[in-house]
């Protein structure tokens, strides 16, 4: 048995079962990211010492008996960096937190300590994950196993590069537009971007505080649902986050009768320009759903053609009030300090912190959003995309009056090379056009893998993904029919030859 | 792209200085394009009729969630690891350059 090539529910049975110890398992992994991450870069901090005392305690504790409804207890784990962990430098892949140490963690973060996690490391993403690639990290570009010229998706791409480099057994990331679903996608594994408000977002460094998600990227949908139950729910410290009650998402994993469950296909998501071998997998899902007896139902929701143009408006905006906070005054890089800089007042000092601090995409997006709610344009930009926003949010609200899930590709081609779409901005925009109307209806989706494509430009097979998207908080469901198509296929067993 | 947007220099320099930061004459030239480019993609949202459409605030309908307006104190090595953030201090306090 090769612990690194576990999952969470046979880690787990290993570690009761006494096969083996948290800290075996742990080292297990640290020598792993040793030997491979020189190749994928998924870690910017590994967090050797601070994992081997988590794996400790967890032995006590698995000793003691003390393990009651704690899954996650020793498993290892890596954490996007744009997430605040107490003493641990959480840097959003961003020259302007190079340095930054929270002072405390994230509500997720610390709920996990709770049920005994062992934290890895953290990984690179695209720079405040602001991105679809890792190419927008201030360091550097995480490389997908599957081949090692392409991108492993992104923003949350040292999550799923690490998850299927087999680096860790799951990962926490984030998803405000696709950035867990698409790097999923790409890495042949189960991404979870759950009902906005479903996990806490305090602790999170924000992008687009009304659509961002903490969000799970591992090997198998049980797992996913494990983690879930863990780190959803109510928190104070988010006034955002839901009251509503927390499923035992694993239970229902358990129920496999998919008959007359009705299964929605938009055909605005299968139109020209989706890769033809993509939309024969996730056609051949769906005939594979409708074997097993569910309804499918065709449909249409009129306004996904503007999801990415409202995308590009409310996000920015968002990110450019967000982004507002790193001035150089309280945390972070600040012109004060450098003494190749110079900088008369506090007017310069901001300015001049943010002009060296920030990176392309972040100052970008910055730019773009000052732009749409700058005085004269709002009307126009921000209170338009917030108009069509909440049409494509009924495009959906009508749609679930009529279906239980909708499926559709998670995304238009597979994993791209390295610099690719570097070029151009609006390229890179381009490839949440399945993923960003999801997220501004604040809907639950699993991106799942589905099958397997060769491009025409690559020599490998290279995974294809299909998300299920969900009724509100209806977490529960999506996972369960995710959990019905992965025990009736074999794509997620399939590994990549990457050693 | 929908319609041609150009984004003038001029534009570019006062955007950047309402979001105070500081941007290179290159780095102005460049956000001119790109900005132009990505506004034009934008324009397309002018032919969804939006008329009569209701603003949705919270996607998931929650409305005013009100807390105590209670203030708790937080541990020492909270406190010191917050001031050890300070780019720059005088003590346990943040110093700035002047104002004006």
């Amino acid at each position: 048995m090769k612990l690194n090539e576990l999952n969470i529910a046979e880690a787990c049975e290993g570690l009761r079962g006494k096969k083996f110890s948290a800290v075996e398992l742990t080292k297990a992994y640290l020598d792993r990211i040793d030997q491979t991450d020189e190749k994928i870069k998924s870690f910017i901090t590994v967090t050797k010492d601070l994992a081997i005392e988590q794996a400790e305690d967890a032995d006590k504790k698995i000793k003691s008996g003390d393990v009651d409804n704690n899954p996650l207890l020793g498993i290892p784990c890596s954490v996007k960096d744009v997430i605040n962990t107490k003493g641990v430098s959480t840097t959003a892949a961003s020259n302007i937190l190079k340095n930054y140490i929270p002072a405390y963690d994230a509500t997720l973060i610390s709920r996990l300590k709770k049920d005994g996690m062992v934290m890895l490391g953290k990984v690179n993403c695209d720079a405040f994950a602001h991105g679809a690639s890792t190419e927008n990290s201030d360091f550097f570009t995480s490389h997908n196993p599957w081949d090692l010229d392409r991108v492993p998706g992104g923003s949350s791409g040292g999550s799923a590069s690490s998850v299927s480099a087999d680096q860790c057994l799951y990962s926490i990331g984030t998803d405000t537009g696709g950035s867990i679903r698409q790097p999923a996608s790409f890495c042949n594994l189960v991404g979870l971007k759950p009902t906005y408000g479903r996990i806490s977002r305090y602790g999170l460094i924000s992008m687009t505080s009304s659509t961002d998600c903490p969000s799970i990227v591992a090997k198998r949908v049980n797992d996913v649902a494990i983690v879930l139950n863990k780190i959803a729910g109510k928190d104070e410290r988010d006034s955002t986050s839901s009251e509503n009650k927390v499923d035992n998402y694993q239970e229902f994993l358990k129920d496999e009768n998919i008959k007359g469950m009705k299964i929605g296909i938009p055909q605005e998501y299968f139109v020209e320009g989706l890769n033809v071998e993509i939309k024969k997998a996730v056609e051949n899902a769906v005939a594979k759903f409708e074997s097993l007896g569910a309804e499918i139902v065709q449909m249409s929701l009129p306004h996904t053609k503007y999801a990415v143009p409202t995308y590009y408006i409310i996000t920015p905006s968002e990110i450019s009030s967000n982004l507002a906070r790193f001035d150089g005054i309280r945390f972070g890089y600040s012109a004060i300090n450098d003494d190749s800089v110079e900088a008369k007042n506090l007017s310069e000092i901001y300015c001049k912190s943010k002009g060296k601090g920030f990176g392309s995409e972040a100052k970008r997006r910055i730019m773009l959003g000052t732009y749409a709610l700058s005085s004269g344009y709002y009307d126009a930009y921000y209170l338009k995309a917030q108009k069509v926003r909440a049409l494509i949010k009924k495009d959906f609200d009508e749609a679930f009056e009529k279906v239980d899930v909708i499926i559709t590709p998670t995304a238009p081609s597979v994993a791209f090379k390295i610099g690719e779409h570097s070029k151009s901005p609006l390229e890179m925009y381009m490839e949440d056009i399945f993923l960003s109307a999801v997220s501004l209806a604040g809907l639950p989706c699993v991106s799942v893998p589905c099958g397997f494509a060769k491009p025409s430009d690559g020599k490998n097979e290279i995974p294809i993904g299909m998300q299920i998207i969900g009724k509100y908080f209806d977490e529960k469901n999506i996972l369960r029919l995710a959990s019905v198509y992965e025990k009736n296929t074999d794509w997620h067993n399939i590994k990549p030859e990457f050693k | 792209m929908a319609d041609d947007i150009k984004i003038s220099i001029e534009e570019v320099e006062h955007i950047a200085e309402l979001a105070r930061i500081e941007l290179s004459v290159k780095e102005v030239e460049k956000f001119a394009g790109e900005l132009s480019d990505v506004l034009g993609y934008i324009e397309q949202l002018k032919e969804a009729d939006t008329k009569g459409v209701k603003l949705v605030s919270q996607v998931t309908g929650l409305v005013n969630v009100l807390r105590d307006d209670v203030v708790n104190s937080s541990d020492e090595d909270t406190r010191n690891t917050m001031i050890d953030n300070f780019p720059d201090k005088d003590g346990e306090y943040i110093k700035v350059k002047q104002v004006m």
